[in-house]
């Protein structure tokens, strides 16, 4: 920690000294403009299959946003973030399968036993209750959890282990409760969504671009922040959170706020998830899943947004055709990237673009340096 | 500006083409599934690999494209369940290769595009969607938990597929879609409890995994005793994967049961056996009937642990055919001395050769008419004669109570005599009304 602050404080120095403004626009904007005019022609080019395909890979690329914002930001490693983009997708799942089942009991309710509807389950029917929950649900429950944790300042490895443990409860909460939740066959078969034909591809487009659309949302939103005093001390908190304390702000707050934002955002990325997969289930809430996010983002480059979104989706495009293609060895291959990616471009992919890929990214506390961040930091300031 | 610029400048540019590279790249990767090459595995088996057709006969894409039917096969091989799956993914190859070799169907080759299911049920739609819109397959053999045959149902009948499903399940469903050659509840289970009243046993305790199949079958079980004015002296579910088995032993010992009906799934089975034998409680002592432990099973629990315990299945490795010696020769001439056959390969095995059957009836692969003509259509499959249904897309296949050995074989100690006819809703049975108007007015 220590070293790395000297670095970064050499390196602002040096960033300081000459403006470079149109650096800034250059990696700030336009990269990521490409990335979107590209995401925005493919389904021009591509077949049904592949746009659905990609809708799916884009609600991770959300989520691997979520993670950023608090890991590649704020410093904060969570391995729970499948649970809340779970609990977004489970909130969207109920709403479609009641209006799938229109007024009758769901299927996996009659098998466990149930005869009518739980009262928690009634208000799900109404889009303007279910949506908002797909936020509300994860991130009162990161805001809460998250609340508890900080207030005892626990930090680091403790709170990855856990939000691991969180992982792991809600998980086997959700397989326990068949009559509730479907149990380990989750919730699937959806008919229609607000009346179209959920598996046409008309609609399945449509879903692309709204999940599109939330993406860039979320991209500008994240940008906003990070740039605003509130991102600056993110990552003052993240280099060094007793310097944080000790000019008079509260890190407690400041972390429970952007982890129950990060909550949030991840349930989002899980109710545009559902309805273009057509299933969710508690294996998209368990342990593993939520460190392959991890590693989406340490591939795609850390404390990088656009790192986030590329690493979700090229992980995830290597997955499906790999399997695709040797579907009997394809982990192999998984496996040596992630060690590359580890060993290699500890940067990940947006480091080896920056010619970075050796260093450790400490660039990105720079960055905000340069933005002003310097005045939270009394060393660097001298 | 000062100098110091210029050479920030040159990297952002460097940058910029860069992340123009990657965004192409990100097309590039998702677009590549499409032009991919079948999947190796596949070309090894199927004779016909589109690789050799394409540059023998590259001026007539059009004629060998007629040449090969595609049919998908879709289990896990890898995760959790791949140890039971890869089993059934071998016996479908095996059915397909025999097939090829013997002139394909209707004189063409099948062409196997194999995907991994991952032990995932998102997995499960993902890759069933990519084979009925990417590959365009004929049918697809696969699926083994009833949450990864939940998974594909929507996709199957969004795409108007065909799935051939080879696994016991716990009944309740007819897609249009789908042929079910496993066991419904009224050729495994019923029967079972049936079998179980007859030598006279009154009082069962129901222990199984959970999730649909066993909360189904003790729902299914728990009637079915009512009707015999019994009731259940226990029933208990414990999480899949679970491994801790003495308080629930306790609790068996404390109810004092006639016989235990196990409907565990999966690991559970090793430690619960395990620990029952080492609670010193015998088969003599205190009986079970199993209906998801098979030969495969047995091996993993150990056959010690479980020798002249009960199990209900359609078929045994031991099954008296010539059919069935056959196969059993073919499976482990090709996999191996070691490797063991059980009901679920076999289901797997046959549902190839009654697709068949059904496209030549037919004349045709389309779905429909494969659909119309596969009604009433026979296979003399390795446990005997299977004859799918003319309306619910089961089969009718012979019910066996079995008894393990101390090698891990099982002795058949009962049989129904002739083919049971499938009835997923159980209408058949005076005791299980309203089950189909409760299951159908989901």
């Amino acid at each position: 920690m220590v070293t790395a602050t000297k670095a970064s404080i050499s390196r602002a120095i040096r960033t300081v000294a000459g403006p470079t403004r149109l650096g800034g626009v250059a990696t700030d904007w336009i990269a990521p403009a490409l990335v979107l005019a590209a995401l925005l022609a493919a389904p021009l080019v591509l077949s049904d299959f592949r746009v659905a395909l990609l809708g799916k890979f884009l609600t991770f690329a959300i989520l691997a946003m979520s993670l950023n914002l608090i890991w590649g930001y704020a410093g904060m490693l969570s391995l729970g973030q499948g649970v809340f983009f779970g609990l977004g997708g489970y909130a969207m799942a109920m709403f479609l399968k009641l209006e799938s089942v229109q007024g009758k009991l769901p299927d996996f309710m009659f098998w466990s036993g149930l005869t009518e509807l739980p009262f928690f389950w009634a208000p799900f029917q109404y889009a303007w209750f279910a949506i908002p929950m797909t936020f509300i649900v994860p991130a009162a429950l990161a805001g809460g959890l998250g609340y508890l944790v900080f207030r005892s300042r626990i930090t680091g490895v403790y709170f990855a282990l856990i939000t691991q443990a969180l992982a792991l409860i809600v998980s086997i909460l959700f397989i326990g409760q068949q009559p509730y939740t479907g149990g380990t066959n989750g919730i699937t078969n959806y008919t229609t969504m607000f009346g179209f034909s959920i598996n046409a591809p008309s609609t399945q487009v449509a879903l692309y671009y709204a999940t599109l659309a939330v993406l860039a949302l979320t991209y500008l939103l994240c940008t906003w922040l990070i740039a605003s005093r509130f991102g600056r001390l993110l990552v003052a908190m993240r280099d060094d959170e007793n310097r944080v304390r000790f000019s008079g702000y509260n890190p407690a707050i400041l972390k429970t706020i952007v982890f129950a934002l990060s909550g949030g955002i991840a349930g989002i990325a899980g109710a545009l998830f559902t309805p273009q997969v057509g299933i969710i289930s508690p294996t998209m809430m368990g342990i593993v899943p939520s460190i392959e996010i991890a590693i989406w983002v340490a591939v795609g480059g850390r404390g990088v947004l656009l790192g986030a979104i590329v690493g979700a989706i090229l992980v995830n495009g290597a997955k499906s055709g790999l399997s695709e293609s040797f579907p009997a060895i394809w982990q192999y291959f998984l496996g040596l990237l992630f060690i590359g990616a580890v060993l290699v471009f500890p940067a990940g992919i947006m480091g080896l673009l920056r010619g970075e890929g050796w260093r450790r990214p400490e660039w990105l506390s720079v960055q905000q340096l340069r933005n002003g961040a310097t005045r939270f930091i009394p060393g660097v300031s001298k | 500006m000062s100098v110091l610029s210029l050479p920030k400048a040159f990297g952002s540019f460097r940058f910029l083409s860069l992340s123009l590279l990657v965004s192409l790249g990100i097309l590039l990767t998702v677009a590549c599934g499409s032009e991919a090459p079948p999947a190796p595995p596949a070309a090894q088996q199927a004779p016909v690999a589109p690789g050799t057709v394409a540059e023998s006969a590259p001026a007539a894409p059009v004629a060998e494209e007629s040449d090969t039917i595609k049919v998908g096969i879709l289990h896990s091989l890898s995760g959790t369940m791949s140890i039971s799956e890869t089993a059934v993914h071998d016996a479908e190859l095996l059915a397909i290769e025999e097939i090829n070799a013997a002139g394909g169907v209707m004189g063409k080759q099948l062409e196997v595009v194999i995907e991994d299911g991952a032990s995932d049920w998102p997995t499960f739609a993902e890759k069933a969607r990519k084979l009925l819109q990417e590959d365009e397959v004929a049918v697809v053999f696969g699926g083994w938990t009833s949450a990864s045959r939940k998974a594909m149902l929507p996709v199957f009948e969004a795409n108007n597929g065909l799935l051939f499903y080879p696994v016991q399940y716990e009944g309740l469903e007819t897609s249009p879609n789908i042929f079910y050659t496993g066991a419904t509840t009224n050729q495994q289970i019923v029967p079972a409890v049936e079998y179980l009243l007859e030598e006279g046993k009154t009082k069962f305790y129901l222990l199984g995994s959970d999730y649909v199949f066993p909360r189904t079958s003790n729902l299914i079980i728990n009637k079915q005793l009512q009707a015999a004015g019994l009731e259940a002296v226990g029933e208990e579910y414990t999480p899949l994967g679970h491994t801790e088995y003495s308080t629930v032993i306790a609790k068996i010992s404390s109810a004092e049961p006639d016989v235990v009906f196990n409907t565990l799934n999966g690991d559970s089975n090793v430690a619960f056996f395990k620990q029952l034998k080492d609670a010193g409680i015998t088969a003599e002592d205190l009986p079970t009937i199993s209906v998801s432990v098979a030969e495969e099973e047995i091996t993993g629990i150990g056959a010690d642990n479980i020798t002249d315990h009960l199990v209900a299945w359609n078929y045994f490795q031991t099954t008296d055919t010539l059919e069935n010696a056959k196969f059993v020769a073919a499976f482990q001439a090709k996999y191996g001395e070691h490797r063991v056959t059980d009901d679920p390969i076999e289901a797997g095995y046959f549902g190839v050769y009654l697709w068949k059957a059904a496209v030549e009836k037919a004349g045709s692969i389309d779905v429909a008419a494969v659909k119309e003509a596969a009604k009433g259509i026979s296979f003399a499959a390795p446990g005997g004669a299977v004859t799918i249904h003319d309306t619910n897309q089961h089969v009718s296949k012979t019910v066996r109570i079995g008894k393990v050995r101390s090698d891990g074989q099982i002795d058949e100690i009962w049989n129904s005599g002739a083919p049971v006819a499938p009835d997923p809703y159980l209408d058949t049975y005076d005791w299980a009304s309203g089950l189909r108007e409760l299951a159908q007015a989901q």
